[in-house]
C-alpha cells in the first residue's frame, strides 16, 4: 500500500495541466527589482550603491542576523535605485533596482550543464558555500537552508527527506525539475547527507507524478542510501510534519521541530540550489516558475531570474486572459493572492496561477451544520468548527490555546471542505497570531 | 485597469455544499420511498408530499416573518425532515397528522433553537415522538391503506394488523411463550429483510434502507460508524438476552429488522447536527442508542424504542463533544 500521513487531508482536483510544458528559459528582462527579503527572518542589508556596476552573481545584500541570508544580483548592469517597493502582497520592502546591460556572469560560476558529482569539501566548507550562495527553502517558507542543515549539537539527524510531493494543485515546477534534472537533485541530496552525517535519504513523490518517480528512481540507482518513496495523492502531504509522518512514520510533537524526531526535510528545488551552489558556485539567481490556469491558452514552466516583475511574466506567457479574476503566487490552497502585479518574483516563488471567477469565488456562508467534515479534514487533529466558534465570541484566547490553535499549519483543508462555506481559516489565522503573541509574551517574561 | 480579487487562501473550494449533502440524503431515501409507494400506493405519496411541503412552508414562513432573515429552504434540510417524518408514520395516517408533526418538528424543534445547525434534537424524530405521545391511537394504527396492489397485501395480511414488535410485546405481557406467537416465530428472514408490512411507511424493506445506507457511505455523506455500532449493540445485547431465555426475549435479527432500527440508525441517528463530531464520540453515542433501544423494548412500556433512544442520546451530544476530542497530530498516548 502506498504511504500517506495519518490524519485528515483533502483531495482537491490536482489540475496538473502544465506538467508537459518543459522548463523554458525566460527571455532577458530590462530591469530587475530584487527584494532584500528573499528569506524568512531579518531582511538583508544592501551592500551596493546607486551607480555601481554588478554582474550576475554579485552580492548585493548581506545578512543582518542569524536567520537571514545573502542576496545576489540576478542580472548584470547598473544599480539604478535602492528603494522600498511593494511586494506581491503590497507590503513595502527594500529593493535593489538594476537596469540590465548584457548578461555578464561572475567568473567563478560554472555555467555549463556538465554534471559534477565529486565533492571533497568538509561539512563546514559546504555549509559556508550554501550560506554564501543565499540558498533558502524553496518549498514556500524560504527558511535559510544553512540554518536548517546545522541542527543544534545535542540533536542528531537520522534521515534526510526530500520533498517532491508538490501536493498543491496546478504547480508543476518541482515535477519538471525532477524529470529534467534528477541527477543534480540527488547530488544535492548526497551533499546534504554528508553535512548532516546521515546515511539514509528519502525522496517523497506523490503518485500523480509517475514520470518524476520513474526518472528519480532511475537516477537513484547510482546513489547509496537514497530511496524514492511513492506517496498517495493527498493534500497537504508536502507539509513538513505530514511528509515526515508519511515517509518514516514519525510524528513531530506539538511545538517541536522535525529534528526532534531525527528528520530534516528539504524541497527538491532546494536540493538543486544546493547542488548549484556547492558544485557550480552558482548562487540562487533563478528558479523554476509554473505559470498556469484553465483560462490560459498555453501552460508554461519557466526558468525565471529572481526579481522579474509578475506583470512581465504574465505578458510573456500570453497576456492576462479576459476571464482572469484572481492571480495567485503559490498554489491555490496556500498561495497568496497577488495584490500588486508590478511586484517582482523572489527565490521561493514557485508558481503564478490565474484563476477564473468561477474557480475561485467564495460562495455565501450559511449555518454550520456540525457535520464535522472540518475536523475530519484537519491534518493536525484540531477542531476548526470549535476554533471558529470561540474566535467569533472574541477574546477567548485561553480556550483557543487549550484547543491548540497554535498547531494550525494554515493548510486550508477546513475551509476547502466546509459545505456551509464558513470562512474557518480566516478567523483561525487571525486568532492564531494573537495567541502566538500571548505565548511569546509569556515566554519573554519568564 | 482591470481589478483582481485579493483574498486569503485557500483560493479553491470543494463542490460539496449543505444543499448537495441534503440532496444526497433524499436520493438515499428514494428506494425506501419507492417500496413504500409499491405497498401503500397513494397514501405514501400523500404522506411524503404533505410532510415535505409543510416542513418547507413552516421554515419559510418563520424565517421570513418571525426571524426576518433570508429563507434557506433551498438547502433542502427542511425537505429531508419532512420526508423522514412522513416515512416514520403509520402508512394510514390522516393528512393532518403529518401537518401537525411537521409544524412541531420545524417550528418548535428546529426553528425555535435558531434553525439549521442549532437544534438539540433531530426534528423528524422529535416530531414523531410528539405525535406518538399526543395521538397514541392513531400512531399505532397499522391498518394497511387501500392500495393499487391489493393482491400483494392479501398475501401478507397476517402480519399486517399490528407490528411484529407490538404483537411480540403483547404476547410476553400475557405470558405467552414467543415460540407460539405466529407473527414472531412465523416471520422468515426473507420477509424481514425484503419486505414486511406492518410498521411505518418507510421501514417496509430492510434491503431498501440498506441500499440508501450504502449510497450515503459511498458518497461520503456519512461514515458507517453510527449505524454499524447501533446495530451491533442491539444484535449483541438481544443475542445475549434471547440466548438466556428465547421464550421471553426476542432475537437479534428480529430486533434489527423491525421497528425502525434501520431507518433510525441510518437516517436519524446520523443527523450531523444532533450527533457527535468525532469517531470516538459517535461510538459512545451509538452504543447508548443501542442499549436504550433494547432496554425499552424488553422492559419499557413501548414495543419500539429507537425514537426515544435517539432523543435521549441527542441530549448527551454537547457533553460528548466536549470530552471526546479528535486525536491530535503528534500526541503521545
Amino acid at each position: 500500500m502506498k504511504k500517506t500521513f495519518c490524519l485528515g487531508g483533502v483531495h482537491p482536483n490536482d489540475n496538473k495541466i502544465s506538467k508537459n510544458a518543459a522548463i523554458e528559459v525566460f527571455p532577458p528582462i530590462e530591469t530587475a527589482y530584487i527584494s532584500m527579503a528573499q528569506h524568512l527572518g531579518a531582511p538583508a542589508e544592501p551592500v551596493v550603491a546607486v551607480g555601481d556596476k554588478v554582474k550576475v552573481g554579485t552580492v548585493i545584500g548581506k545578512p543582518t542576523g542569524f536567520i537571514s541570508g545573502y542576496v545576489h544580483s540576478s542580472v548584470s548592469g547598473t544599480v539604478k535605485a535602492i528603494e522600498p517597493r511593494a511586494d506581491i502582497a503590497g507590503n513595502l520592502v527594500m529593493h535593489v533596482v538594476i537596469a540590465v546591460e548584457g548578461d555578464e556572469w561572475c567568473e567563478e560560476i560554472d555555467r555549463s550543464r556538465d554534471i559534477v558529482r565529486e565533492c571533497n569539501l568538509t561539512s563546514e566548507e559546504i555549509l559556508s558555500k550554501i550560506q554564501n550562495a543565499g540558498v533558502v527553502g524553496l518549498g514556500g517558507a524560504s527558511f535559510p537552508t544553512h540554518v536548517k542543515l546545522n541542527p543544534p549539537k545535542d540533536k542528531k539527524a537520522v534521515a534526510l527527506i526530500l520533498n517532491g510531493t508538490e501536493c498543491e494543485p496546478f504547480i508543476t515546477s518541482d515535477d519538471r525539475i525532477m524529470r529534467e534534472r534528477p541527477v543534480e537533485i540527488l547530488i544535492g541530496a548526497e551533499i546534504m547527507m554528508k553535512v548532516l552525517n546521515v546515511d539514509k535519504a528519502y525522496v517523497g513523490i506523490e503518485e500523480n507524478k509517475p514520470e518524476a518517480i520513474a526518472s528519480m528512481s532511475a537516477a537513484a540507482k547510482d546513489f547509496k542510501g537514497i530511496e524514492v518513496v511513492t506517496l498517495k495523492k493527498k493534500y497537504p502531504q508536502g507539509g513538513e510534519k505530514q511528509l515526515i509522518d508519511a515517509v518514516i512514520g514519525r510524528q513531530v510533537p506539538s511545538g517541536k521541530l522535525p529534528i526532534d524526531v531525527g528528520a530534516v526535510v528539504q524541497n527538491v528545488a532546494t536540493s538543486l540550489s544546493i547542488y548549484e551552489a556547492v558544485q557550480k558556485n552558482k548562487p540562487v539567481i533563478d528558479n523554476s516558475v509554473t505559470v498556469s490556469g484553465h483560462c490560459m491558452d498555453v501552460q508554461h514552466n519557466y526558468l525565471v531570474r529572481v526579481g522579474t516583475p509578475v506583470s512581465k511574466i504574465l505578458e510573456v506567457a500570453g497576456g492576462i486572459p479576459k476571464d482572469a479574476a484572481k492571480i495567485v503566487s503559490g498554489g491555490p490552497m496556500m498561495g497568496k493572492a497577488i495584490a500588486n502585479l508590478d511586484a517582482a518574483t523572489v527565490k521561493a516563488n514557485g508558481s503564478i496561477l490565474i484563476l477564473s471567477e468561477e474557480e475561485t469565488v467564495r460562495k455565501p456562508e450559511s449555518n454550520c451544520i456540525r457535520c464535522g467534515k472540518c475536523a475530519s479534514a484537519c491534518p493536525m487533529g484540531l477542531e476548526p468548527w470549535l476554533l471558529n466558534k470561540l474566535a467569533r465570541v472574541g477574546g477567548r484566547y485561553d480556550d483557543l490555546e487549550k484547543e491548540r490553535i497554535f498547531d494550525c499549519i494554515e493548510c486550508g483543508c477546513c475551509l476547502y471542505t466546509c459545505p456551509a462555506n464558513i470562512p474557518l481559516l480566516d478567523l483561525i489565522r487571525i486568532n492564531k497570531a494573537e495567541v502566538m503573541k500571548i505565548i511569546r509574551g509569556r515566554a519573554a517574561k519568564k | 485597469m482591470k481589478k483582481f480579487i485579493v483574498s486569503p487562501a485557500p483560493h479553491v473550494h470543494s463542490d460539496r455544499t449543505t444543499r448537495s449533502l441534503m440532496g444526497d440524503v433524499l436520493i438515499a431515501l428514494a428506494p425506501s420511498l419507492l417500496v413504500s409507494i409499491y405497498f401503500f400506493g397513494f397514501s405514501a405519496v400523500k404522506l411524503v408530499a404533505i410532510g415535505v411541503i409543510a416542513c418547507c412552508l413552516v421554515e419559510y414562513l418563520i424565517q421570513k416573518y418571525v426571524m426576518k432573515v433570508k429563507p434557506t429552504i433551498d438547502d433542502l434540510s427542511a425537505a429531508v425532515t419532512g420526508c423522514l417524518l412522513a416515512l416514520n408514520l403509520p402508512p394510514n395516517s390522516p393528512w393532518w397528522l403529518v401537518l401537525v408533526g411537521s409544524i412541531f418538528a420545524i417550528g418548535v424543534v428546529k426553528m425555535s433553537f435558531g434553525g439549521l445547525g442549532q437544534n438539540i434534537f433531530n426534528p423528524a424524530i422529535a416530531g414523531r415522538v410528539f405525535l406518538l405521545v399526543s395521538f397514541p391511537a392513531l400512531m399505532t394504527d397499522w391498518t394497511i391503506p387501500a392500495s393499487w396492489f391489493d393482491s400483494v397485501n392479501a398475501s401478507v395480511d397476517g402480519v399486517a394488523a399490528a407490528t411484529p414488535l407490538a404483537v411480540a410485546k403483547e404476547a410476553i405481557a400475557n405470558g405467552t411463550p414467543l415460540s407460539e406467537v405466529a407473527a414472531y416465530s412465523g416471520l422468515t428472514w426473507k420477509q424481514m429483510f425484503f419486505f414486511k408490512v406492518g410498521g411505518s411507511a418507510g421501514e417496509v424493506s430492510a434491503l431498501a434502507l440498506i441500499l440508501g445506507f450504502l449510497y450515503l457511505v459511498i458518497r461520503r455523506v456519512i461514515k458507517p460508524t453510527i449505524p454499524v455500532v447501533i446495530i451491533a449493540t442491539i444484535a449483541i445485547m438481544s443475542g445475549i438476552f434471547s440466548a438466556i431465555n428465547p421464550e421471553l426475549y426476542t432475537g437479534p435479527l428480529f430486533n434489527i429488522c423491525t421497528g425502525g432500527v434501520l431507518l433510525g440508525s441510518i437516517f436519524m441517528a446520523t443527523d450531523y447536527v444532533t450527533s457527535p463530531m468525532t469517531t470516538k464520540g459517535q461510538i459512545i453515542f451509538a452504543f447508548g442508542i443501542g442499549v436504550i433501544t433494547v432496554l425499552i423494548r424488553y422492559f419499557g412500556a413501548y414495543p419500539e424504542g429507537v425514537s426515544f433512544a435517539i432523543l435521549i442520546m441527542n441530549c448527551t451530544v454537547p457533553l460528548i463533544n466536549k470530552y471526546c476530542k479528535p486525536r491530535r497530530f503528534g500526541e503521545v498516548k
